[in-house]
């Protein structure tokens, strides 16, 4: 059992490496802003605690430093959020009969930890729902290390860090560049691309977002047949039961 | 701290609210056994494509191509993140240089 556990967490650990290095980096940027914007590390530590979400932490440090409401943070969460609302779809059945540890796992999903599920396979004789959980917990420890250790040397070292937000944009950068290297059709990325410029011409940048996603939903819905003749039929989701461990190959995107 | 920590702990709670229903929602409505629909299935294939698209358009909407210096530091940040990425596939380096990159072309080189 100890053995078993010890096996699960070599391969967690492994598993998780890529995003060690950028959940502490990026986690450290919005430290460092969160600090510059009057909140010291324990506020870093909550935030990465509860919210737990990379983009959307940075958009927050805009929330907490000018008072919009809770109807517009609601709307502008919602804007930057609805998207993992769509990534749930592809872990349905990845997550099926894990039990408690499912709402964790479901709490945890952020874009890194929803690539890995997708693509990790579970090692031979080690508990599935064990492995993932291990590698949503070590995701998030990253994560909060990151931003305490990035609001602490905020607050001991006093430098200029005018620009670090870009970390962010970067992480999305390489997200982008590795879905496009795998990608079957370039079209939903394209399309993508164009109705945000769209929108961000005719809306401006404060609102652009809410009519760029549901613009790029209904051009992709009306594109579906072209779109789906690029991409293939879905993989077949694996019959039976999910608690034989088995994982199902390809089950993402 | 520019707000007061009860209105801060209300705007953070309800970021995880909304984040968390978010994250919930398709596992809510697909509960079980019930059968996705084909559409469905279609826009949880392909959105993330799409999506991540429009968030590094999110990112770069504050960038300015009509004033100096035209968005120079963006165009050679993200150029570079790209550039980096593809060859060497690894998220430190393509974050890390390019980030340094353009804290350095803000502070330094466009000031």
């Amino acid at each position: 059992m100890a053995k078993d556990t010890s096996k699960t967490l070599r391969a967690a650990l492994t598993a998780t490496a890529p995003v060690f290095f950028g959940y502490i980096f990026v986690g450290m940027a919005f430290g460092l802003l969160l600090q510059k914007a009057g909140y010291n590390a324990l506020w870093a530590f909550g935030c990465s605690l509860t919210v737990y979400a990379g983009s959307m932490q940075f958009v927050l440090v805009e929330l907490l430093t000018s008072w919009v409401g809770l109807a517009q943070t609601a709307v502008v969460t919602l804007a930057v959020q609805a998207r993992h609302a769509f990534y749930g779809l592809s872990l349905i059945d990845k997550f099926k009969g894990l039990g408690k540890k499912k709402p964790y796992l479901i709490f945890a999903l952020t874009d890194e930890t929803y690539s890995l599920l997708c693509s990790v396979k579970t090692p031979e004789g080690c508990d599935r729902g064990k492995f993932y959980l291990l590698i949503s917990a070590l995701n998030q420890s990253y994560w909060i290390v990151g931003g305490v250790l990035g609001a602490t040397i905020g607050e001991l070292v006093p430098f200029n860090s005018t620009g670090i937000d870009f970390a962010m944009t970067a992480l999305f950068i390489v997200i982008f560049v590795e879905q496009w290297l795998t990608a079957k059709s370039h079209i939903p990325a394209l399309v993508g691309i164009a109705c945000a410029a769209v929108c961000l011409l005719l809306f401006g940048t404060d609102g652009f977002l809410p009519p760029a996603l549901l613009l790029t939903v209904a051009v992709l819905v009306a594109g579906r047949r072209t779109i789906e003749r690029k991409i293939g039929p879905p993989a077949e989701e694996p019959a039976g039961d999910a608690s034989d461990g088995k994982e199902a190959p390809g089950s993402c995107r | 701290m520019p707000l007061s920590p009860l209105q801060a702990v209300a705007v953070i709670a309800t970021v995880v609210a909304v984040t968390v229903c978010c994250r919930a929602l398709p596992f809510l409505v697909f509960r079980d056994d019930r059968p996705v629909s084909g559409l469905v299935v279609y826009l949880g294939r392909i959105l993330p494509f799409a999506i991540i698209s429009i968030l590094v358009i999110y990112c770069l909407r504050n960038t300015s191509f009509t004033a100096a210096p035209f968005g120079a530091p963006e165009i050679i940040a993200v150029a570079l993140a790209a550039a980096i990425h593809v060859w060497k596939r690894n998220n430190l380096l393509s974050i890390g240089i390019s980030t340094v990159v353009y804290m350095f072309l803000l502070q330094v080189v466009f000031v």
